[in-house]
């Protein structure tokens, strides 16, 4: 059970990340978050967005058109 | 305070800086949803907005999309796409229903508006910056700008690109 959980559904680029973002800062360090987005560029952006911020994808999964990902907390 | 954009700052390290020449819809969003993904992603933006992106920062704004001189622009109507010839624009009323169209679709399609990235932009401390001169060109106070934008002129603008990683220009 993640955390904080984000309903990013219907929203298109870049506010998943951006409201991603802001729901990270109320995750305590080593702790998760878990989004749900409906853009399928969310699945580029948040391994990009992970990558470059140092925060971790811990699970991703994908049912019809609902992309789910947990992003640990790590920077 | 907010010390998860510091860590991420301080770990990335990078700076970006954009210039914004340019406020009608369609030529709004490039600029800003770039400065605030970035910003997202721990990187220090600047945007300098200047000449027609100067309005961006009105308070209120109501930023327009037009078919003049834009041939490539088509929007999905009927199920196809269908584009503008550039004489339509000159009809009054056509650019305004362009506008209604394309802020439907941006709704419809979960496409942030130009004010709630602002907003974002604003949040996530982008360092704003309004062109002097062009206030001072086509009138603009700094009352009608919306708070905590700084006023500047080409060499603030540069102190800040020759520092900066990535110089966008738009």
């Amino acid at each position: 059970m993640a955390d904080k959980v984000l309903d990013a559904k219907g929203l298109n680029c870049p506010l998943p990340i951006l409201k991603a973002k802001k729901a990270l800062k109320e995750v305590p360090a080593g702790g998760t978050l878990e989004v749900l987005a409906t853009d399928p560029g969310s699945v580029a952006d948040f391994a990009a967005f992970c990558r470059t911020t140092g925060n971790e994808i811990v699970e991703q999964s994908h049912d019809g058109n609902i992309y789910r990902f947990v992003i640990k907390h790590t920077a | 305070m907010d010390t998860q954009a510091t860590d991420a700052t301080a770990a990335n390290a990078k700076s970006m800086s954009i210039i914004v020449t340019k406020g009608s819809l369609d030529w709004a969003y490039p600029p800003f949803i770039l400065g605030t993904t970035a910003a997202a992603m721990g990187v220090d933006v600047t945007m300098f907005f200047t000449f027609y992106g100067l309005p961006l920062l009105l308070k209120e704004i109501n930023p327009q999309v037009t078919a003049l001189g834009n041939a490539a622009m088509k929007m999905p109507m009927m199920g196809m796409h269908i584009g503008m010839p550039n004489i339509m624009g000159m009809i009054p009323g056509v650019d305004a229903a362009a506008t209604v169209m394309m802020k439907n679709l941006i709704k419809k399609k979960g496409v942030a508006s130009i004010e709630e990235l602002r907003e974002a932009a604003v949040e996530s401390d982008i360092k704003l910056i309004a062109c002097q001169m062009t206030m001072d060109l086509f009138e603009y106070k700094l009352e009608d700008m919306i708070p905590g934008i700084t006023v500047g002129g080409a060499a603030t603008y540069m102190e800040n690109a020759l520092k900066a990683d990535i110089n966008l220009f738009i």
